[in-house]
């Protein structure tokens, strides 16, 4: 693996996460994708689903309802019109 | 020269004013914080969405963009969105942005343009319909939102998509009291439509380090088409939010300014009356020794 992805999620109300992550799964309206570090620039639509951040072992799940992810080569931005932490 | 109840009575009711505007400082102080936070918590993802903007921007020019971003190549239809407090009690910042817009109208009219106003919180309505009339297309009360969030500013953003697709606009601008510190909120204007992209890097191409050519799905006018409308109503919100902020920060401001004032007040009226009773007291006793005296 080559190094950690930066990764923030944020909604119009707030930051909810932002940090370096091993791996991010999201679902795209073409369907539903992972990011790894080093991942090729891509911008896609989000539909209603949730986020799922893999870190050291770890998951952290967001439930996200619209917006979109932006990936580019400093890392992954989601801009989520609606975004919550699951429990 | 007032009586002394008349006086007395005088102090009283500054000292109750005084005891209000104290208490509306309080309360604005608390609801200032507040504001604040929500303003600052906003602003990473307007800047975000700025940024992906910029970015999509460069790879979508020439006739195929999207109109909300190149705009409709006219200027003559110019909308004004003027959005400024819902109550007053707090100093200029009001006033201050509808002045801001007033002379900016006459500046467009001047130069033959037909403009159209929008008018969001209270304060702005009335002066607008008096200056302007039926250039007043809509207004919009937001002191009913006591959480300001994206559904607040859809209703005003929608507005104006709809005047932009009726054709009533080709320009959009918004009006708004920057919050730059507690005691400075600068009346600013900024173009909505079209879309003005922040030039970061203008020049160069677009950020891909890792030599891919940028990937989207679905493709780029079809994102950017989604994503314009929802800027928007981003900007829209941010503005409301600083205004808000800006807003409470004035509010204290001018509250503090009565309170002390009140005081003043209060310690002049004090010192007058405390004058007028000492005199009576020595004018009885001068009456009564002089009566005694003469017996």
């Amino acid at each position: 693996m080559a190094g950690k992805l930066h990764f923030s999620l944020v909604s119009p109300q707030r930051e909810l996460f932002s940090g370096d992550v091993d791996q991010v799964d999201a679902a795209g309206t073409e369907g539903d994708f992972g990011v790894l570090a080093g991942h090729a620039p891509f911008m896609t639509a989000l539909r209603e689903g949730v986020v799922t951040v893999h870190n050291g072992g770890k998951t952290t799940v967001f439930e996200v309802k619209g917006g979109f992810a932006d990936i580019t080569a400093e890392g992954l931005t989601i801009l989520a019109e609606q975004a919550v932490e699951a429990i | 020269m007032a009586s002394l109840k008349e006086m007395r009575n005088r102090i009283g009711s500054v000292k109750s004013t005084q005891k209000i505007t104290k208490a509306l400082q309080m309360v604005a102080a608390a609801k200032f914080r507040r504001a604040q936070e929500a303003a600052m918590a906003a602003r990473p993802y307007a800047e975000r969405m700025g940024s992906v903007i910029a970015n999509l921007a460069k790879s979508v020019t020439g006739p195929g963009a999207p109109v909300l971003l190149a705009g409709t190549g006219k200027d003559h239809k110019q909308l004004l969105v003027v959005a400024a407090a819902d109550s007053g009690l707090a100093g200029a910042i009001s006033s201050s942005v509808v002045r801001a817009a007033r002379e900016r109208v006459y500046e467009l009219q001047a130069a033959g343009k037909d403009v159209r106003i929008i008018c969001v919180g209270r304060k702005t309505v009335a002066p607008l319909r008096r200056l302007f009339g039926d250039k007043v297309i809509a207004t919009f009360d937001m002191s009913k939102e006591k959480v300001l969030t994206l559904s607040s500013a859809k209703p005003v953003a929608d507005r104006i998509l709809e005047a932009f697709e009726n054709g009533e606009a080709d320009v959009v601008t918004l009006f708004y009291s920057r919050f730059k510190n507690v005691v400075s909120q600068v009346p600013t204007a900024r173009q909505l439509i079209p879309a003005v992209v922040i030039a970061t890097d203008s020049s160069g191409p677009a950020p891909d380090l890792k030599g891919g050519v940028y990937t989207y799905e679905p493709e780029e006018t079809a994102i950017l088409e989604a994503l314009l409308p929802q800027n928007l109503r981003v900007q829209l919100l941010s503005a409301l939010l600083e205004n808000k902020a800006g807003f409470y920060a004035s509010q204290m401001t001018a509250m503090d300014n009565a309170t002390r004032n009140a005081g003043d007040l209060i310690s002049d009226l004090t010192k007058q009356y405390n004058r007028s009773r000492q005199a009576q007291i020595t004018k009885e006793l001068i009456e009564i020794i002089s009566g005694a005296e003469a017996l």
